[in-house]
């Protein structure tokens, strides 16, 4: 069999064997959910709800009239006690709903079936996903909607559905494809008749091959769906680099997957999808999986939208003593929390606790130009030159070493025998770039 | 939970490589060499190797003190240093002799430039190439395998005993040694240059911890091969490839000092540039030149084209395409 894979990138250990074998727990909505206003890439939502108010679960609380934007649901049944600002798992804080549980998950009566999705036009499609507040479920958090409808000069020839979940750790997409895989075809259909395509592609990494050979079992002969197995190896989930492993092709630098004739979905995204047309239930709840050595029994968790960190870490068995970080996300791009009253948000695919001696770093050493951080980087930059021309602030060597075609993967900090995490230069040097950029263009 | 979490940019993990540990599977990878230098060499093979690497270790932390800079020797690197040092002069050398050597490897060739990581030759090949420079006689001259030496030995009683380098035999008397000889190192050289066989026990070493990779060297082996054999002692394509692939330096220059970080292209193209640079010029000042050996010579001369080499040679990028459709 073919086998697909991308220049650079690295090997981190996995740790999927503590999750991979345990089927997804549903965990009962706790008393309180907290439903911050910003779970996606754009605008911050407007609440549509009075405090005092009673919400049904699946009613609309909040949006915007943005384009890029989704809106949120209510995940739980009860009565709005607040709306103020609250801890947000990307470290900073942001507004959010407070819904009192009433335990009863009385559903919102505008929640009914779209029925057969062949009879709907494109554009109601997309609609019908925004109005479900669909986002990109790996983490970013795109406006499902927006990919939904591409410009009409582009062709989409490539519909790819993100599996590779190559981050370590994670196994969410891995349970759902062999719990869910129905669903998950179902929404790619959707996704198929969305863009008029007849031949979509179904990328697994090969460390999952229990869910590639389950999928391929479902598809039962059918040729229009192709699993594509691909080289396990980080960070073959991105979207740029799962492009170039299933079609060969190349997204010209500054643009978009589409300028490449190219769709990528995820895997929870086409579950989501499918749920709305055959529920009309949108985005409350998520699988996320709980992990890392500082968990004592690490699981897979189906949950509301809303839960806070702490309940899904007393449902994995509790916390042990010496854990000293927490990650929502994956432990390469993932964000460390400080608080674990933080609610789980759409993007929130896993929890990780580590261990003191898993996350404290050696003494930084200068960098001796060893190389590895060339070799690592999936984009062919050159993560040594670009930190060193960061920390100079010197703009026009950044631009001309493309700083802002770095996709922030880690894999130079994670390769680097000095320590010296140079993504966290980079990151400061792109944003002070494409800032300049933007006023030059003024 | 009262207890503070950590809170920091992602990544969250990193590998295993550590420079400090590297440094030490350097050392371990030379250590095959040390044992046949030592064997053929004797005891004093040992001692200057001793003499070197204390130097090395005691220049670093004096000067760290004199510069009020935290102590640096526990990365490992003056010990790498003053091992490549030893290892690249005659065991019959006076004791002084590595001292010295050190003392311009370390001080003027490393932290002169700012330390680990900054300087722009390999500071064991310019600690060379100023011994060689400054007492030729010292550096060139060599005994036989198995000859006792005095620990306190002079050139005068050593006289009688020298011999020349296979190399410096072919160029001089046209005399070919054989290829076992040069393959086991049971010839005259330097400490740790004669043995192929122990170097490249060391590399493969260094190759399993992925602490170096094989563009450079292979670039660098092939190149001297091709243009051994391109520009032979006798006329054009008359040269002897397997001769100077076992002879003089070539492995331990192609598998330890090429394959220096911080003094070598960054990119594996530009790695294989300046492997084929290195052994053209390897072969020309060998063949050419006035010396009958040249690798401390070419791989410095590569160390200062890097920075060129890293400036044009860049990876491929992902996203430099045309649009598609």
């Amino acid at each position: 069999m073919k086998k697909y894979t991308f220049r650079g990138g690295i090997h981190p250990p996995e740790h999927k064997e503590l999750t991979e074998h345990k089927p997804i727990v549903k965990l009962d909505a706790p008393k309180m959910v907290i439903l911050p206003l910003r779970q996606h890439i754009g605008a911050t939502l407007e609440p549509l709800v009075k405090v005092g108010e009673h919400v049904y679960m699946g009613q609309k609380i909040a949006d915007s009239d943005q384009f890029v934007s989704a809106p949120v649901h209510s995940s739980v049944s009860g009565k709005v006690m607040k709306i103020e600002e609250y801890f947000h798992p990307s470290g900073m804080k942001a507004p959010a709903i407070f819904i009192e549980n009433d335990g009863k998950d009385e559903l919102d009566p505008s929640v009914k079936p779209i029925g057969d999705y062949r009879k709907l036009s494109p554009p109601d499609i997309a609609k019908a996903a925004r109005q479900a507040g669909l986002v990109g479920m790996g983490g970013a958090g795109f406006p499902t909607h927006i990919k939904l409808m591409p410009p009409k000069d582009k062709k989409v020839e490539y519909l790819i559905i993100n599996g590779a979940e190559c981050e370590p750790y994670l196994t969410s997409d891995h349970r759902v494809m062999l719990e869910e895989g129905e669903e998950v075809l179902y929404g790619l259909k959707v996704m198929m008749h969305n863009f008029g395509v007849d031949k979509a592609y179904l990328a697994i990494e090969e460390n999952k091959m229990d869910a590639a050979e389950h999928m391929q079992k479902l598809l039962n002969g059918d040729n229009s769906i192709e699993v594509c197995v691909l080289k396990t190896k980080y960070p073959q989930g991105s979207e740029k680099h799962l492009i170039k492993a299933v079609s060969g092709r190349e997204v010209p630098s500054g643009k978009l997957p589409i300028d490449a004739g190219a769709v990528v979905n995820n895997i929870d995204t086409c579950t989501a999808l499918a749920r709305v047309m055959k529920t009309g239930m949108p985005l409350i709840r998520r699988i996320v999986t709980v992990s890392g050595l500082g968990v004592k029994k690490p699981c897979n968790f189906e949950v509301r939208i809303g839960t806070d960190f702490q309940t899904l870490f007393d449902a994995a068995g509790g916390l042990k003593e010496d854990v000293k970080k927490v990650i929502m996300g994956g432990p390469m791009m993932g964000i460390a929390q400080y608080d674990l009253r933080t609610p789980v948000v759409k993007g929130t695919s896993g929890l990780l606790a580590l261990l003191e001696n898993e996350v404290i770093w050696e003494k930084e050493m200068p960098c001796t130009r060893c190389a590895k951080c060339v070799d690592g980087c999936p984009m062919g930059l050159m993560p040594l030159y670009l930190s060193a021309y960061s920390k100079k602030e010197d703009y026009d060597m950044m631009i001309k070493y493309h700083i802002t075609d770095c996709i922030e993967c880690g894999s130079c900090s994670y390769v680097c025998p000095s320590r010296k995490n140079p993504l966290q230069r980079i990151r400061i040097g792109k944003q002070l770039t494409m800032q300049r950029l933007r006023e030059q263009k003024k | 939970m009262d207890k503070k979490l950590l809170v920091s940019s992602s990544p969250h993990i990193h590998t295993n490589q550590y420079i400090t540990k590297m440094m030490r599977d350097v050392l371990i990878a030379l250590f095959p060499a040390l044992l046949a230098g030592i064997v053929f060499f004797g005891y004093r093979a040992l001692v200057i190797t001793l003499v070197s690497v204390a130097s090395c270790v005691l220049f670093e932390s004096l000067w760290n003190r004199f510069m009020k800079k935290e102590d640096t020797i526990g990365d490992l690197s003056a010990c790498v240093t003053g091992v490549l040092l030893a290892f690249s002069m005659p065991a019959n050398v006076p004791l002084w002799l590595p001292v010295v050597g050190a003392l311009f490897s370390i001080i003027i060739c490393k932290q002169l430039f700012g330390g680990l990581g900054q300087n722009f030759i390999n500071p064991a090949l310019g600690g060379r190439a100023f011994l060689m420079a400054s007492w030729p006689v010292l550096m060139t001259t060599f005994v036989m395998p198995f000859q006792p030496m005095p620990l306190f030995s002079s050139v005068a009683n050593i006289d009688a005993i020298s011999s020349a380098t296979p190399l410096g035999l072919m160029k001089l008397q046209g005399e070919m040694t054989g290829y076992m000889d040069l393959f086991i190192g049971q010839i005259g050289g330097c400490i740790g240059e004669t043995s192929a066989l122990a170097l490249l026990i060391g590399a493969v070493y260094l190759i399993c911890r992925r602490v170096i990779k094989l563009y450079a060297p292979l670039a660098y082996l092939g190149s001297t091969m091709l243009f051994g054999w391109l520009m032979g002692y006798d006329g054009f394509m008359t040269g002897d490839p397997l001769f100077h692939l076992l002879s003089g330096g070539l492995m331990l220059g192609a598998f330890f000092m090429i394959t220096d970080y911080t003094t070598t292209p960054t990119t594996n193209l530009g790695s294989v540039i300046a492997g084929i640079i290195a052994g053209f010029f390897t072969i020309l000042i060998r063949v050419k030149g006035g010396y009958p050996e040249a690798v401390t010579y070419s791989i410095m001369l590569v160390n200062i084209i890097t920075p060129l080499i890293d400036k044009w040679i860049l990876p491929r990028q992902y996203g430099r395409v045309k649009k598609h459709a």
